[in-house]
């Protein structure tokens, strides 16, 4: 079947894949949400120990709205393609980054995909900032643990403030709410931190109470 | 810049790959890790082949798809295919048991000080 076969890389990339450690034995998911063109894929690349890689999922579903007495006719087939990097924590652990889109149609995989996920990163760019709304909620809705970074782009001539950014999104002051540079390593880093950060301390709070 | 579209081709294509099925098992996550446990053996899919040899090394159900260029729900139905002949073993996820659940502070702990080391 030659349709499987692998492609023949071009020889001035560097190889595709990096296995890892035989004695890694648990993944962790942390999904980065945002719309298209916020730097979602930058900021993968950015932490990722191998350079991103694209797949997909295709699902059938029976139509939304659509009389489902209608039968097999009212099946239709949603593709949606995400982005992932890894990072190697340890020898045993090993935390997969998903870039996903927000629109809606992603999240009919939400519960089937990222289900058991840690946490998300919600990706803001100011100058579409209605775009992560619809994210927001439903990160809200499926009591994901989140934190949202504004990846401020050179030319950010809004130049919004976070409180002014806090109040657009109607965000609750529990909600981490941090700046960031998706292109730099250092900056991915912090926004990973900083949501691990906030998970560690809604553990914390959860644990104390009997 | 890395992006582009998977390929997957007709849908015929799919449905010939993985026999007809479409459902895949339950417990295979994106992330559970794959360890191939024999050699690819003679009269095998090819598909098969390509999944024991990618998991010489552990390799995510996610990084499979994304090498075989397949999408998530053929690769977990492939892999366990062979999970059900005992050519590979799953390292799988901590238990998604409640989607609310929030995983203990000691494995978050453990998360922190791996990211701080990067």
């Amino acid at each position: 079947m030659d349709s499987v076969s692998f492609e023949p890389s071009t020889s001035s990339e560097p190889p595709a894949r990096t296995p890892l450690s035989a004695t890694a034995e648990t993944g962790l998911k942390i999904v980065v949400v945002g719309g298209f063109g916020v730097g979602k894929t930058t900021l993968v690349r950015s932490v990722s120990e191998i350079r991103p890689l694209n797949t997909e999922e295709v699902m059938t579903e029976a139509g939304v709205g659509i009389d489902r007495t209608a039968g097999l006719a009212d099946k239709s087939t949603t593709t949606v393609a995400f982005d992932f990097g890894r990072i190697s924590l340890s020898e045993r652990t090993v935390l997969y980054l998903f870039g996903a889109p927000g629109q809606e149609r992603f999240w009919f995989l939400w519960d089937r995909l990222f289900v058991g996920t840690l946490g998300a990163v919600v990706l803001v760019d100011t100058r579409r900032m209605s775009d992560c709304w619809y994210a927001i909620d439903r990160l809200e809705h499926h009591r994901t643990p989140f934190v949202v970074a504004v990846n401020r782009f050179e030319h950010d001539s809004n130049a919004f403030s976070l409180s002014e950014i806090r109040q657009a999104l109607a965000l609750p002051e529990h909600v981490p709410l941090i700046d960031c540079d998706a292109r730099v390593r250092s900056s991915g880093k912090n926004v990973l931190i900083t949501l691990v950060d906030h998970l560690y301390e809604l553990a914390m709070a959860r644990e104390m109470t009997p | 810049m890395s992006r582009r579209p998977v390929d997957t081709g007709d849908p015929d294509r799919l449905y010939t790959i993985t026999g007809g099925r479409s459902e895949a098992p339950d417990d295979l996550d994106l992330v559970s890790l794959i360890v191939s446990e024999c050699e690819p053996a003679r009269g095998m899919q090819s598909e098969h082949v390509r999944i024991l040899e990618l998991c010489r090394r552990p390799a995510a159900v996610v990084e499979i798809a994304a090498e075989l260029k397949l999408p998530v729900t053929v690769v977990r139905i492939l892999v366990g295919d062979l999970l059900a002949m005992a050519k590979v073993t799953a390292r799988h996820p901590r238990p998604a048991s409640a989607a609310a659940a929030l995983p203990e502070s000691a494995l978050l702990l453990e998360v922190l000080d791996g990211l701080r080391k990067l």
